[in-house]
C-alpha cells in the first residue's frame, strides 16, 4: 500500500521537495488564482479613489510608525463590531491598497472608518501625547510628527509606482502630485474644483495647526480622516454584494 | 548511522532504525484511535464542502446547500435586534427630544444607549464622563457655548461646530486680533486686563480701564455688553472661571492674538436620528442640561 512506502519521500530530499512544491502550487491554484478570476472578489461599489499625494504620504508614515500593529483597518460582519464602528469594510474600500492595512490586531481601536469621525485638531492633540486628551489609552505619543517637515519631493514617482501595480492615477494626477500635496493643506484647496474632482471626498486645509509648514502630521491626518469615508452607504445596497 | 529495522525484544514493535551511542528508537505506531478519528476528520470535511461554501470554480464559488454568507448572517442578526428595538425606537422617532423624559421606560432606554454611544463616538474629546479637555468643552458644567436645553443639544449634534461638510453648521469666526494686525499689542494687553479684571485678576487697574473701551469697540458685538457671552453667536461668557482653553493671563493673550477655531464633527448621517436623540438625553443629564 502507498501509505507503507511514505519513508521513501521522506529520506529522499530530492522526493521531498517536489511534493512540497507540488503541495504549494496546489494550494495557490485552489486559494489564490480563483481570487483573480471570480468576478465578485471585490464590490463594485462607487466612491473609492486612489489615496490623494498627502494621503498617500500620510499612508507611508503610517506604515513607517507602524500603527497597523496596535490597529486594524478591516470592520468585520459582527453585530459588535458593526454597533461600534458602523458598516463592515469592503474589500472594494482597500482595493487601492499597497499593501492592504486589515491587520489582526487589535490593541488600539478599529480606524477602518475613523475619518470626520473626529476634529483635526483633536487627532493632532491625540498624537502629540495621547493621554493629554484620553487619560486612559497606553498609545505612544508622536510628538516629532509635528515638527518634522513632510519629505515626500518623489511624490510623481510614488504615485506613478502605484499606477504600475493597478492604481488607476491619471497622467493629470501624477502631473499635479507634488503641486497636490501641498495645495491639499491649503485653503485654497476647498475652493479648487479640478482638486476636488482628482480627489472627491478629500479633506482640506491646515491639519496641525501650523500653516506656515507642511509637516509629516498634516499628512498623517489627512490620511486619517479619509479612512471609511470614500463610499457613501446611505446610497449603498448591500443586497448586491451578499457573501 | 545505521538505518537497519529490528525488530525490538521486548515490545515486540519495529525499531525507526535510528542508533546513537547503542540507544535505538522505536517506531512505535501511532495509537488506532487517533488514526481513526483522523479518518472521520476527513471524511466529515466532505460533509462540510456540501453544507458550506467551499471549492471555488473558474469565475464562481460552490455556494453550499444553504447558501450560508456571512454577510445575510449579519444582516439577519442586525434585522432581529431591530425588532427587539422597535418598540423604544418607533417611539424615540415620533417624540420630540423634549418629551422623552415623560416617558420613563424610554428615559431608561435613551439613557443606556446613549451612554454606550457617548463612549464612542464622544468621549475621545469630551473625556469618559464628559467632564472634558483643553478645547474640548466640559459637559458637566452650566457653560453651554451654543445652548444646553434639549433642543440646542440635538441641533449641535446634527449640524457640528464649524463642520465645513454640514450646511447649517454651527459657525462663527473670532478674528485673529493679533495676527490679522486689528489690535494693536498694548491694546490687547490691555483688553487682556480687562477680561482678568471680571474675576478679579487684574494687575493693571489703568489697562482694564482702557481695555474697556477696546472691549466695548471690538468684543462686544459678540460676548455681549456685560461679556456674558451671546449663546446664539456661540460666544462664551468671559465673566465666570470657565475657560474653554485656558485661563491664564498668556492663554488669554493667545486667544486674541490668534483667535481659536474649535471644530466637532456632525453626527447627521454618521449615527441615526433615533440615536442622536439618545445621546442628546444623555448629554443633557451629564450635569449641565438646561
Amino acid at each position: 500500500m502507498l501509505l507503507k512506502k511514505h519513508h521513501i519521500v521522506e529520506k529522499n530530499v530530492f522526493f521531498l521537495i517536489l511534493g512540497i512544491f507540488l503541495t504549494i502550487i496546489i494550494g495557490g491554484i485552489v486559494e489564490i488564482v480563483p481570487l483573480f478570476t471570480m468576478e465578485q472578489t471585490i464590490e463594485k461599489v462607487e466612491g473609492v479613489r486612489p489615496y490623494s499625494p498627502l494621503e498617500q504620504a500620510g499612508r507611508n508614515i503610517y506604515l513607517r510608525e507602524g500603527c497597523y500593529n496596535c490597529h486594524s483597518q478591516q470592520i468585520r460582519p459582527f453585530r459588535d463590531e458593526v454597533e461600534r464602528y458602523g458598516h463592515y469594510s469592503l474589500a472594494a474600500e482597500s482595493m487601492y491598497d499597497h499593501p492592504f492595512q486589515w491587520g489582526s490586531k487589535r490593541t488600539g481601536p478599529d480606524l477602518a472608518r475613523v475619518g470626520g469621525k473626529y476634529s483635526n485638531a483633536w487627532h493632532v492633540a491625540h498624537l502629540i501625547d495621547p493621554r493629554a486628551v484620553v487619560p486612559e489609552s497606553i498609545m505612544p505619543g508622536y510628538p516629532f510628527l509635528a515638527e518634522r517637515k513632510l519629505n515626500f519631493d518623489d511624490a510623481q514617482a510614488h504615485l506613478e509606482t502605484l499606477k504600475m501595480v493597478g492604481v488607476p492615477y491619471t497622467d493629470e494626477m501624477i502631473e499635479a502630485a507634488k503641486a497636490d500635496l501641498y495645495l491639499q493643506a491649503s485653503e485654497d484647496a476647498a475652493y479648487d474644483d479640478d482638486f476636488l474632482a482628482r480627489y472627491p471626498n478629500a479633506a482640506t486645509g491646515d491639519f496641525d495647526g501650523n500653516p506656515a509648514e507642511l509637516t509629516e502630521m498634516d499628512a498623517l491626518v489627512a490620511y486619517l480622516q479619509v479612512l471609511g469615508r470614500m463610499v457613501d452607504f446611505t446610497t449603498y445596497n448591500p443586497q448586491m454584494n451578499l457573501r | 548511522m545505521s538505518t537497519k529495522v529490528e525488530k525490538d525484544q521486548v515490545s515486540g514493535t519495529d525499531t525507526t532504525g535510528h542508533e546513537w551511542d547503542g540507544i535505538k528508537e522505536l517506531n512505535t505506531p501511532l495509537p488506532s484511535w487517533w488514526v481513526y478519528v483522523f479518518w472521520i476528520t476527513v471524511i466529515w470535511s466532505v460533509g462540510y464542502w456540501v453544507v458550506y461554501p467551499s471549492w471555488p470554480t473558474a469565475n464562481d464559488y460552490l455556494k453550499g446547500m444553504f447558501g450560508t454568507t456571512n454577510r445575510t448572517e449579519l444582516h439577519e442578526t442586525m434585522a432581529s435586534v431591530a425588532a427587539e428595538r422597535a418598540p423604544y425606537m418607533e417611539r424615540l422617532a415620533a417624540l420630540d427630544v423634549s418629551e422623552i423624559a415623560n416617558d420613563s421606560e424610554l428615559l431608561n432606554f435613551s439613557m443606556a444607549g446613549g451612554k454606550a454611544v457617548f463612549a464612542d463616538n464622544c468621549a475621545p474629546c469630551h473625556g469618559t464622563g464628559g467632564s472634558g479637555n483643553p478645547g474640548f468643552p466640559s459637559l458637566q458644567d452650566d457653560a453651554w457655548l451654543w445652548g444646553g436645553t434639549l433642543d440646542a443639544i440635538n441641533q449641535t449634534l446634527h449640524v457640528g461646530v464649524r463642520w465645513d461638510a454640514n450646511e447649517d453648521t454651527r459657525f462663527n469666526d473670532m478674528p485673529a486680533f493679533g495676527r490679522d494686525e486689528l489690535l494693536e499689542r498694548d491694546q490687547i494687553e490691555d483688553v487682556v486686563q480687562y477680561v482678568l479684571s471680571f474675576t478679579d485678576r487684574a494687575t493693571d487697574a489703568a489697562a482694564a480701564d482702557r481695555g474697556a473701551v477696546v472691549f466695548e469697540e471690538n468684543c462686544a458685538s459678540c460676548h455681549g455688553d456685560d461679556a456674558k457671552g451671546v449663546q446664539d453667536l456661540g460666544a462664551p461668557n468671559l465673566t465666570d472661571a470657565i475657560w474653554l482653553y485656558g485661563g491664564s493671563k498668556e492663554t488669554i493673550t493667545e486667544t486674541v492674538m490668534n483667535s481659536r477655531r474649535g471644530v466637532m464633527p456632525a453626527w447627521e448621517g454618521r449615527l441615526d436620528e433615533e440615536t442622536i436623540k439618545m445621546l442628546t438625553v444623555y448629554v443633557h443629564s451629564l450635569g449641565g442640561g438646561q
